[in-house]
């Protein structure tokens, strides 16, 4: 067997892995330099795609070059960036001036318990920053220079932005502890809009969104790829269900616009997530449709600038619009609702020609969507199943034992904590929490979110797996877990190589793919498949004797 | 270097003080001058950053929300951790302020390398001494209104025999004398020792912990070891209070120390972090209820962008549309 590149798994033994501590280096950290290691960084972004979006300075450069083609005045334009979000966001000034560095936060990072390196200490993170705020902003910093703890804007300090805010999910868990509220996403999204301007982009982030710009989502599916994908879907449903659900694509007058992340069309297991969305909507006759032009709920803007969360979140509301629809539903995805709850609205609203959302099955209005007329489908779902709209069968599910993984946007930046829980508590027998330090508003990061997914950034997704991975492994070995649900397409691809690296065989799940498991739909044969057709043992037990007596009985 | 040059500033700064009274003979410099340059820099220097702050616009509403947010009337929202409205953040605000209520949660996360294990453990100890530090600090400072008032209201009396209650010593040991002095000494220890303190800690964080150790240490040595003239300083005090100030030659080396040292830490204060003492409040993921998707929030910057319009998109696709048979807008 070769032997596996540093972008693989297999690559990393995890006893190596786990030489570090928390000690950190004998230099003080302005003197350390930058270790561009194989397996912790990202790719730069394409020029094509920088050009499609008239984003600055595209070219074509690699990390490892000593020279990143910087723009003349690289140093004007930091600076200029700098003075002009201070201005605008009152958050990043705050956050500059008063950090007392109380360290509350430091082994609260992920990527810190996972790496040991300083660097990820939330609070240091933030003086990568602070540290020529200081120098250039502050009267303190003016005279005292480094004493006051500032430091000189040089070429190798971009490189360690680069590599520092790139290594940050954006995921506020230092934000919980902190005394303040100073929150480290704020940090690293301005971060990385002064590197946006001297065209310092990763492609993993800049590619999706000059994709999702052009075709509406990430992955650059054209629609009528999307509708081959949704029909590929639904042959599978009918595989085993035996029922053939509908597939309304840009229908105008259609009662609700359906977005989910696109992560959902193409990557397993959000699939199967996707096509639980499909038998959910088919069974309980929601009138509704799919959009090719908004099929992306997600927002890789927001691992890139404000301005792109902007131009790519317009269209969900320009869409719904043009469709004429009531109201909006927003699938599982956890940093397409930190969008959609926090900026939206604001940035492009108002959606005046909308109503407030109501449920068409039990009459329940929406009130706390009342403005921005988006409906998070763990409401939609747990409202269905309070009124008992949903034949449900846990015991479905008795083959899995699972855990529920908060997904960090949903908890943190909304607080979507009990309506997930009470959808899986109904159609699953097993649930079983994972300790409380690593839930709820205390969730850990997949280690993968904010645009860091990438394999080429393998060392470091294990490393910030780590503490989730470790929580699942627990209630693996206590009560002998074997699926994590989570509601987040970057969870449903990230998590699966965590569990894998450090709680195999846990597999991964969205909600709605146990939801699915669970629903008895009107029509369907016995089912002895799920939607990935996989055999389920115990229901082809019980599809033989009972099965036959209502298939009687429904012809 | 960033512990050790603090240390001698404040060292410094407290030699000055000392003799520049005890030889130099210079009580009305420290006594009435510096009192009023400090405490006109301490307020105009706070205000002015406050304003400056609120000047910076919320762009937008982007609070951490921890707890439950509110949706149905059977699900029970986290009034206080998830706010969505004003009463809620109020609370969540006074919890934080009075309570530390952040620093509350804190957590230690260790290691263990076989398995491995992530574990997590309960860490107070830094909740604890903030909470001590600041809260005797307060205290402390309201004792020292006694100083200030004449004839002294009975609030005061009232705390002072409060914080006396033990009546150990003559003069009466203050609780909160010792509780502050171990806190400052705890939480400047803790900066030293811990590796991951030392290394994120700057000369700006160790310099007000000196500053106040200074403070602190010099009052105590006051109070109980070397006598000074109280009269003579009440006189300096309610003089500077009246605008007609004159510093008392009776009052010691000591206590000029004391005042000055008190009079570079309220010049010092706007300019570093204590102004974390007023950013609090203005901190956006604290004090923002998160409501909204009830009610749109206003960003004054909003400017339009570019976008990629669905007629464009049509204009594109709309051969691929048609034929596999997604309407199109122009038909």
């Amino acid at each position: 067997m070769a032997e596996a590149k540093f972008d693989e798994m297999d690559h990393y033994k995890q006893a190596e892995l786990m030489k570090f501590d928390f000690r950190p280096p004998p230099t003080g950290w302005m003197d350390t330099p930058t270790d561009f290691r194989p397996g912790s960084w990202i790719y730069p972004g394409k020029a094509k795609h920088l050009e499609y979006l008239d984003l600055p300075n595209p070219r074509e450069w690699a990390v490892t070059d000593e020279d990143w083609q910087l723009p003349k005045n690289w140093k004007e334009i930091v600076l200029e960036g700098m003075r002009e979000r201070l201005s605008r966001y009152r958050t990043f000034k705050i956050f500059m001036d008063i950090c007392v560095r109380c360290g509350a936060c430091a082994d609260k990072c992920h990527f810190f318990i996972g790496g040991g390196d300083p660097k990820n200490m939330p609070v240091m993170r933030a003086e990568l920053l602070r540290s020529i705020y200081r120098k250039d902003f502050t009267a303190l910093g003016k005279v005292f220079g480094k004493l006051a703890g500032g430091r000189e804007l040089t070429v190798d300090v971009i490189k360690e932005w680069f590599y520092y805010f790139f290594q940050c999910t954006e995921c506020r868990r230092c934000s919980v502890f902190c005394p303040y509220g100073i929150d480290t996403a704020e940090i690293t999204i301005i971060g990385r809009e002064l590197l946006g301007l001297l065209g310092l982009y990763v492609n993993w982030v800049i590619e999706p969104v000059a994709n999702c710009f052009r075709t509406g989502n990430h992955l650059g599916i054209q629609p009528h790829g999307l509708k081959d994908t949704l029909e590929f879907f639904a042959e599978d449903i009918e595989d085993s269900t035996g029922i053939k659900v509908d597939i309304p694509l840009n229908k105008k007058g259609a009662e609700v616009l359906f977005v989910t992340p696109s992560g959902d069309f193409l990557a397993d297991p959000g699939t199967y997530t996707c096509m639980g969305y499909m038998a959910l909507f088919h069974e309980i006759g929601l009138d509704y449709t799919w959009s090719t032009y908004a099929s992306e709920g997600g927002n890789f803007g927001l691992f890139t600038s404000h301005e792109t969360i902007k131009r790519l979140n317009a269209k969900i509301y320009a869409e719904a619009k043009r469709l004429g629809v009531k109201w909006i539903l927003g699938g599982e995805c956890g940093h397409m609702w930190r969008v959609l709850n926090q900026y939206m609205d604001t940035m492009n609203g108002p959606p005046d020609f909308l109503e407030v959302p109501k449920s068409p099955l039990t009459g329940t209005v929406f009130d706390n969507a009342r403005s921005t007329k988006m409906v998070h489908i763990m409401e939609f779902t747990a409202d269905l199943i309070r009124h008992g709209k949903l034949k449900l069968d846990p015991s479905r599910n008795d083959h899995i034992k699972v855990t529920f993984h908060d997904s960090c946007n949903p908890a943190r930046a909304m607080g979507i904590l009990e309506e997930p829980r009470y959808v899986l508590k109904n159609v699953c027998n097993n649930f079983y929490e994972m300790p409380p330090n690593t839930i709820r508003e205390q969730t850990f990061c997949c280690g993968g979110g904010a645009g860091l997914g990438t394999d080429e950034n393998m060392e470091m997704r294990l490393r910030g797996g780590l503490p989730r991975g470790n929580a699942v492994r627990y209630v693996q070995d206590k009560f002998g877990v074997n699926e994590l649900a989570c509601m987040c397409a970057i969870d449903r691809a990230t998590l699966t190589t965590v569990c894998d690296y450090w709680a195999p065989p846990v597999r991964v799940t969205g909600i709605h793919e146990l939801v699915s498991n669970a629903l008895q739909m009107k029509g369907a044969k016995d089912r002895e498949v799920n939607f990935r057709l996989e055999e389920i043992e115990h229901w082809k037990q019980k599809a033989a004797p009972a099965g036959r007596k209502e298939g009687s009985s429904d012809v | 270097m960033r512990v050790v040059i603090p240390l001698i500033a404040v060292i410094i700064l407290f030699m000055l003080a000392y003799f520049g009274v005890e030889a130099a003979g210079l009580q009305t410099l420290f006594g009435v001058v510096f009192p009023y340059i400090a405490l006109v820099i301490f307020i105009v220097g706070l205000i002015y950053k406050i304003v400056r702050w609120a000047m910076v616009p919320v762009p937008f509403r982007i609070p951490t929300t921890c707890g439950q947010q509110k949706s149905f009337p059977w699900i029970k929202p986290s009034k206080l951790d998830n706010p969505s409205g004003t009463l809620g953040v109020i609370g969540r605000m006074a919890l934080e302020v009075l309570c530390f209520r952040s620093l509350f949660r804190n957590t230690r996360t260790e290691i263990q390398k076989d398995g491995p294990k992530v574990a997590y453990a309960s860490n107070k100890w830094l909740w604890l001494g903030g909470m001590a530090f600041h809260w005797s600090m307060l205290i402390v400072s309201i004792r020292h209104l006694r100083f200030f008032t004449e004839p002294v209201p009975g609030v005061i009396i009232g705390l002072q025999d409060l914080d006396g209650f033990f009546q150990v010593g003559v003069p009466v040991f203050y609780a909160t004398s010792i509780i502050f002095l171990l806190a400052v000494g705890w939480l400047f220890l803790r900066r030293v020792v811990s590796p991951q303190l030392r290394y994120i800690s700057l000369a700006n964080d160790y310099f007000p912990l000196f500053l106040i150790l200074g403070i602190g240490t010099t009052g105590f040595l006051m109070r109980h070891l070397m006598k000074t003239d109280i009269v003579a300083i009440k006189n300096l005090t309610l003089g500077l209070l009246s605008f007609n100030p004159a510093a008392p030659a009776e009052a010691s080396g000591m206590f000029y120390a004391h005042l000055f040292l008190v009079c570079v830490l309220f010049a010092y204060f706007p300019f570093g972090k204590l102004t974390h003492l007023a950013g609090v409040f203005l901190s956006p993921t604290r004090n923002l209820s998160n409501n909204s998707r009830v009610v749109r929030h206003i960003n004054p910057w909003n400017y339009p962008v570019k976008v990629h319009t669905y007629a464009e998109y049509e204009e594109e696709f709309g051969e691929k549309m048609k034929k596999a048979g997604i309407p199109l807008d122009k038909e």
